[in-house]
C-alpha cells in the first residue's frame, strides 16, 4: 500500500506551506500531490514556492503531481488551468475541465472531486489517459472494491481518501467572506485564520462541518485506520493522506507503521486522534450508515 | 423569438397539466435511482413514459428525460436501460451527467439527443465545449453559480444551447458534486437521486420551539408562530466562531423572472424550472406566468411583475447567483 499527501486544501502562509513540503520530502510516504485546490486568490502568496518544492520533492525520490482547483470558472482560472502541465510534472484533475487542456498522449491522474461512480466513467478516463484515480470519499465498500477491480484490469492504480478532514461541498461562495460580512472580492484572506478550517457547529452544539472559503468539509477527521485491511484486500493501493496543520509527519509515519504491521487499528487510532489535536474519527462513508460515523465508536459516543 | 420553457413532471398528471398550461418542454425521469428527484410517489413507469411523450407530441411539446444520478458501480445496466428505454418512448433528449453514461450514449445511441445535466456541474465554456466536442452534447444546464454576465461570456464562446433554472430550490454548492447529504444521512443527490431525504428529518418540540433534525444533526429551530423551512442542510441554521445564523445560504427559493430581458440578452437558450417532486397546480400556475413572461418578452411588451411572489410558498425568494450581490 503507497501512501499519497494530497494537495493541501487550506490557506497556509508560505513558509508554513514551504516548510511542510520540506518535511514531506522526509515523511514515508511515495507520492506527494501539491498546488492549489480550493481558491486561486490564495496562489499569488506561495506559487513562487512551488518550483522549489517540486524540485525538492522529486531529488528525496518521490513521486509528484500538481493538482488542477476543484471549481474553474472565470478567465484567469482557465488559463491557470491549461498551463498546469508547464509544471514539468503529472496533472491531478480535480475538475474535469482540465481534460478539455490536457494533450491526448500525456497520462494523468484523477483526484477525490472528480466524479468516478462507475466502471463506464473509470474506463473512460482511463481510456483518455489516466494511471491513478483517487476515488470519491462518498463511495461505499461495494463501489470501492468494483472500482479497485476495474482499476486493476484496466491498469489504473485506485487510491482511497485515507486522512484528513472530508471534501464535501465547493461553492462559487465564499463562506469565510459571508461569516465576516465581505464580499468575495473582498475577503481579505479571512480563511487564513483557520488553517485546518473552521468548525460549523450546530444549534445544539454539536461540531457537524468546517468551512473553508469556497469548500465546505466534515468536522471529523475521516480515517482508513480501521478499515486497511479491508481495503488493502479490496485491490485498492494507495491511501490520500489530507495535511493538517501539527505533526503531519508523525500521521505518515504513524500510517507507515500500520502498513507495515507495527501499529495496529486501535494504536493507530489513537495516535491520530493525539496527533490531530483531538478531532473525531470517522469512516461511515465506507461502511456506516452515513458519512459521520465512526466505526470504533464506543458507547454513548456519536456512531 | 420566445425562449423555450422547461417544466417539471414528477407525475403523468403533471406532465399534462404542464403541456396544457404551455410548457415548451417538460422535463421527467423513470421511477427509480436513475434520476435526481427519486422520491416516493413520483416519476414514471416505461409505459406511463410511452404515453406521457405521445401526449406532448401530439400538443406540440417536447419531453426531456433525466437520467442524471452517478450509475452505481456493478450496476450500471439499470442506467443504460433507462437511456434505451428513454430513446424507445420517443423523448427528444436525456439529460445526463455522468462521463461513462455520456459515452455510452453517444456509442450505443447517437441518434437520441444528449443534454448534459446540471449535475455536472460545467461551469465554464471550455468544459460545455468539451462536452459537446467529446459526446456530442447539444445543451447544457448550467449551474446555479453563475451570474449573468458570466453566463453571457460562456455564450459567446460556445454554439452549445445554454438552459439555466429561473425559478423553485436553489443549491448554492455546485451541483453533482455535494456530499453533504449523504455525510448527515447516507443518501446523497449523486448516488440515490436525493438531497436531505424526508426519511430521515425528524422534527420535535424542544420547549416550545420546533426543532429540525436531519440524520440526527440538528439544522434548525423555530419558534412554534414562525413559519418552518424545510431542513435542507445547506439552509440550515449553524453558528462558527462568534456568529449563528444561515452561514451557508438563507432558506430563499430561486426567482429569476424579472431578469429573463438578460438572460436573453445573455444568449440563453431555454428557462428551467425546478420542482418535479411540486403538485401539478404548481406546475401550471408557474408555466402560465413564465411562458406569458416569455411571449411578452418576445413581443416586446412590458413583463408582467411580481408574478409568482405567492408561489414561493412561505420563503423569501432570490435572483441567486445571476445577481451576484456577494462577488
Amino acid at each position: 500500500m503507497q501512501l499519497t499527501v494530497g494537495p493541501n486544501q487550506f490557506f497556509w502562509k508560505a513558509d508554513a506551506w514551504s516548510d511542510f513540503y520540506d518535511q514531506m520530502a522526509k515523511a514515508p510516504v511515495e507520492r506527494v500531490v501539491l498546488g492549489e485546490l480550493v481558491c486561486s486568490k490564495r496562489l499569488p502568496f506561495y506559487q513562487d514556492r512551488i518550483p522549489g518544492a517540486i524540485e525538492t520533492l522529486l531529488a528525496a525520490g518521490k513521486e509528484v503531481a500538481v493538482t488542477s482547483l476543484a471549481l474553474v470558472t472565470l478567465k484567469r482560472e482557465r488559463k491557470l488551468t491549461a498551463g498546469l502541465i508547464d509544471a514539468g510534472v503529472e496533472v491531478e484533475v480535480n475538475d474535469p475541465t482540465t481534460l478539455a487542456y490536457l494533450p491526448k498522449d500525456v497520462p494523468f491522474s484523477v483526484g477525490p472531486l472528480v466524479n468516478v461512480y462507475n466502471e463506464g466513467t473509470l474506463g473512460w478516463l482511463a481510456d483518455r489517459g489516466a494511471t491513478r484515480i483517487c476515488l470519491p470519499p462518498e463511495l461505499p465498500l461495494e463501489s470501492v472494491t468494483a472500482l479497485a477491480a476495474e482499476g486493476a484490469a484496466r491498469g489504473v492504480t485506485i487510491e482511497v481518501w485515507g486522512h484528513g478532514r472530508l471534501p464535501l461541498a465547493i461553492s462559487g461562495r465564499c463562506y469565510h467572506a459571508r461569516l465576516h460580512k465581505r464580499t468575495k472580492d473582498n475577503c481579505q484572506f479571512a480563511c487564513e485564520d483557520d488553517p485546518d478550517g473552521l468548525t460549523v457547529r450546530t444549534l445544539e452544539d454539536q461540531p457537524f462541518l468546517a468551512m473553508n472559503g469556497v469548500q465546505t468539509l466534515s468536522d471529523s477527521c475521516a480515517s482508513m485506520a480501521n478499515q486497511f485491511e479491508v481495503l488493502r484486500d479490496a485491490g485498492v493501493k494507495a491511501l490520500r493522506l489530507s495535511p493538517h496543520t501539527g505533526d503531519f509527519s508523525g500521521v505518515c509515519r504513524a500510517w507507515r507503521d500500520r502498513i507495515d504491521g507495527r501499529l495496529d487499528a486501535a494504536a493507530l487510532s489513537e495516535t491520530l486522534e493525539t496527533l490531530s489535536g483531538g478531532m473525531r474519527l470517522s469512516d461511515g462513508f465506507l461502511t456506516g450508515a452515513r458519512g459521520a460515523d465512526w466505526s470504533r465508536a464506543k458507547e454513548g459516543e456519536p456512531a | 423569438m420566445v425562449m423555450e420553457i422547461v417544466c417539471p413532471a414528477g407525475t403523468p398528471a403533471s406532465l399534462r397539466a404542464a403541456v396544457k398550461a404551455g410548457a415548451h418542454t417538460v422535463y421527467c425521469g423513470f421511477a427509480d435511482e436513475t434520476n435526481a428527484r427519486n422520491f416516493p410517489g413520483l416519476n414514471f413507469d416505461r409505459d406511463e413514459m410511452r404515453e406521457g411523450v405521445k401526449f406532448a407530441h401530439d400538443h406540440g411539446a417536447k419531453v426531456l428525460v433525466a437520467i442524471n444520478t452517478y450509475p452505481r458501480a456493478g450496476a450500471e445496466a439499470i442506467w443504460h436501460r433507462a437511456v434505451a428505454d428513454a430513446e424507445k418512448s420517443g423523448a427528444d433528449a436525456v439529460i445526463l451527467a455522468d462521463l461513462g453514461l455520456l459515452a455510452y450514449a453517444a456509442k450505443h445511441h447517437p441518434g437520441l439527443r444528449r443534454h448534459l445535466s446540471v449535475q455536472a456541474a460545467a461551469a465554464n465554456a471550455d468544459m460545455l465545449n468539451f462536452y459537446a466536442s467529446e459526446f456530442g452534447v447539444k445543451r447544457v444546464v448550467l449551474p446555479r453559480v453563475l451570474s449573468v454576465p458570466e453566463i453571457a461570456a460562456i455564450n459567446a464562446e460556445t454554439e452549445v444551447e445554454t438552459e439555466v433554472f429561473v425559478f423553485g430550490g436553489l443549491c448554492v454548492m455546485a451541483e453533482g458534486r455535494c456530499s453533504l447529504s449523504s455525510y448527515a444521512t447516507g443518501l446523497s443527490p449523486n448516488m440515490n437521486g436525493v438531497c436531505s431525504p424526508a426519511s430521515h428529518v425528524d422534527y420535535h418540540d424542544d420547549h416550545g420551539a420546533l426543532s429540525a433534525k436531519l440524520g440526527g444533526f440538528t439544522i434548525h429551530k423555530v419558534g412554534a408562530d414562525e413559519p418552518a423551512p424545510y431542513p435542507t442542510l445547506c439552509k440550515g441554521c449553524f453558528s462558527a466562531g462568534d456568529a449563528t445564523g444561515h452561514l451557508f445560504e438563507d432558506p430563499v427559493s430561486l426567482n429569476a423572472e424579472k431578469l429573463i430581458p438578460q438572460l436573453v440578452k445573455a444568449g440563453v437558450t431555454a428557462l428551467k424550472i425546478e420542482g418535479r417532486q411540486r403538485s401539478r397546480s404548481y406546475v401550471a400556475q408557474v408555466v402560465r406566468n413564465f411562458r406569458a413572461a416569455v411571449e411578452a418578452q418576445a413581443a416586446g411588451r412590458p413583463m408582467p411583475e411580481g408574478m409568482l411572489a405567492q408561489l414561493t410558498e412561505g420563503q423569501a425568494a432570490t435572483a441567486g447567483a445571476y445577481k451576484k450581490t456577494w462577488r
